[in-house]
């Protein structure tokens, strides 16, 4: 009988239950956006195309862009004394269309390292890195990492020794943050694009370290 | 390094010193220039600029006891009209 198994009755194929339908109604936000979109595409001011343009443009960021940024600091050392002093003008330089964001770079050694967080909201580098991890926007986040750092970086598996300073950067107002991770022992015979593929988006927030390449 | 405070004060709004750094002692890291104030551009009113500047608290600061490692250090970007003489 096909009620037989009663409790697989609300499962997907592969076991896992299905998604519910998102029925919901909107929420006002939801309603404000929606409203504000089709005001200014009513008044002249944006065309839907534009719109879906700025979407794209988006969507097509992501952690390779910083990466690139990255393991172009790590071969060039005048190209990391310039993004350690205006990172948003090297950034630009290298190419990267970020608009207006204001960035800093800052970098970990042997001595420091650096973690990126937002108390107040999620301010992070959409403009280079693409869109945050969720993980970044959440209350468990945003409030231990100013408070432990050391015990969320375990969390995320990097144990730092005692030795090592954390400096935890809250993005509270109108700068953004990239990390410059350490460059792996072994990866001297890397050409550019090869270490950029080393650098992880979680390490250039902080809360991971470069990868190590095999065999190294 | 100089040496600052942050004021001990409680407006509502759209205010970006967080919580945790009120009262607390801090030293300026670097000055990052002028911005208009979020909290009037928040709400759309013609914004006073104020420079903004990165304050370094040490973990022994914030959380006192409660610190994980005192010699950590968190920066928070805090705009002028917070900060007063330490």
């Amino acid at each position: 009988m096909p009620h037989d198994h009663h409790d697989h009755e609300h499962l997907s194929p592969s076991g896992h239950p299905f998604r519910a339908d998102n029925d919901i109604p909107l929420t006002y936000w939801q309603r404000m956006e929606i409203a504000v979109r089709e005001l200014l595409v009513e008044k002249g001011h944006l065309t839907p195309a534009e719109i879906n343009a700025q979407i794209d443009a988006m969507d097509a960021r992501s952690p390779a862009d910083g990466a690139a940024v990255v393991a172009r600091a790590w071969v060039d050392p005048e190209f990391k004394t310039r993004l350690l002093a205006n990172a948003s003008e090297a950034t630009r330089a290298m190419g990267f269309d970020i608009g207006p964001l204001n960035l800093i770079a800052v970098e970990n050694t042997a001595e420091i390292h650096n973690i990126i967080v937002c108390t107040l909201c999620s301010c992070y580098p959409r403009n280079l890195l693409g869109l945050p991890p969720d993980w970044y926007k959440t209350r468990a986040y945003r409030s231990r990492a100013v408070k432990e750092p050391r015990k969320v970086l375990r969390e995320f598996g990097v144990e730092l020794p005692k030795s090592t300073q954390i400096r935890v950067h809250d993005s509270t107002a109108d700068m953004r943050y990239v990390v410059i991770p350490a460059r792996p022992e072994g990866t001297d015979g890397l050409d550019e694009a090869a270490l950029a593929a080393l650098v992880t988006r979680d390490s250039m927030i902080g809360t991971g370290l470069a990868r190590v390449p095999a065999g190294a | 390094m100089t040496k600052v405070r942050i004021k001990t004060m409680y407006p509502p709004g759209h205010v970006r010193a967080p919580f945790y750094i009120r009262g607390k002692e801090g030293e300026i890291e670097r000055e990052i220039g002028p911005f208009g104030n979020p909290e009037q551009l928040a709400y759309g009113l013609e914004a006073e600029k104020q420079t903004l500047y990165r304050v370094r608290f040490s973990m022994a600061e914030l959380w006192a006891e409660a610190a994980e490692a005192p010699g950590d250090t968190v920066d928070v970007e805090v705009y002028a009209h917070w900060l007063e003489e330490s």
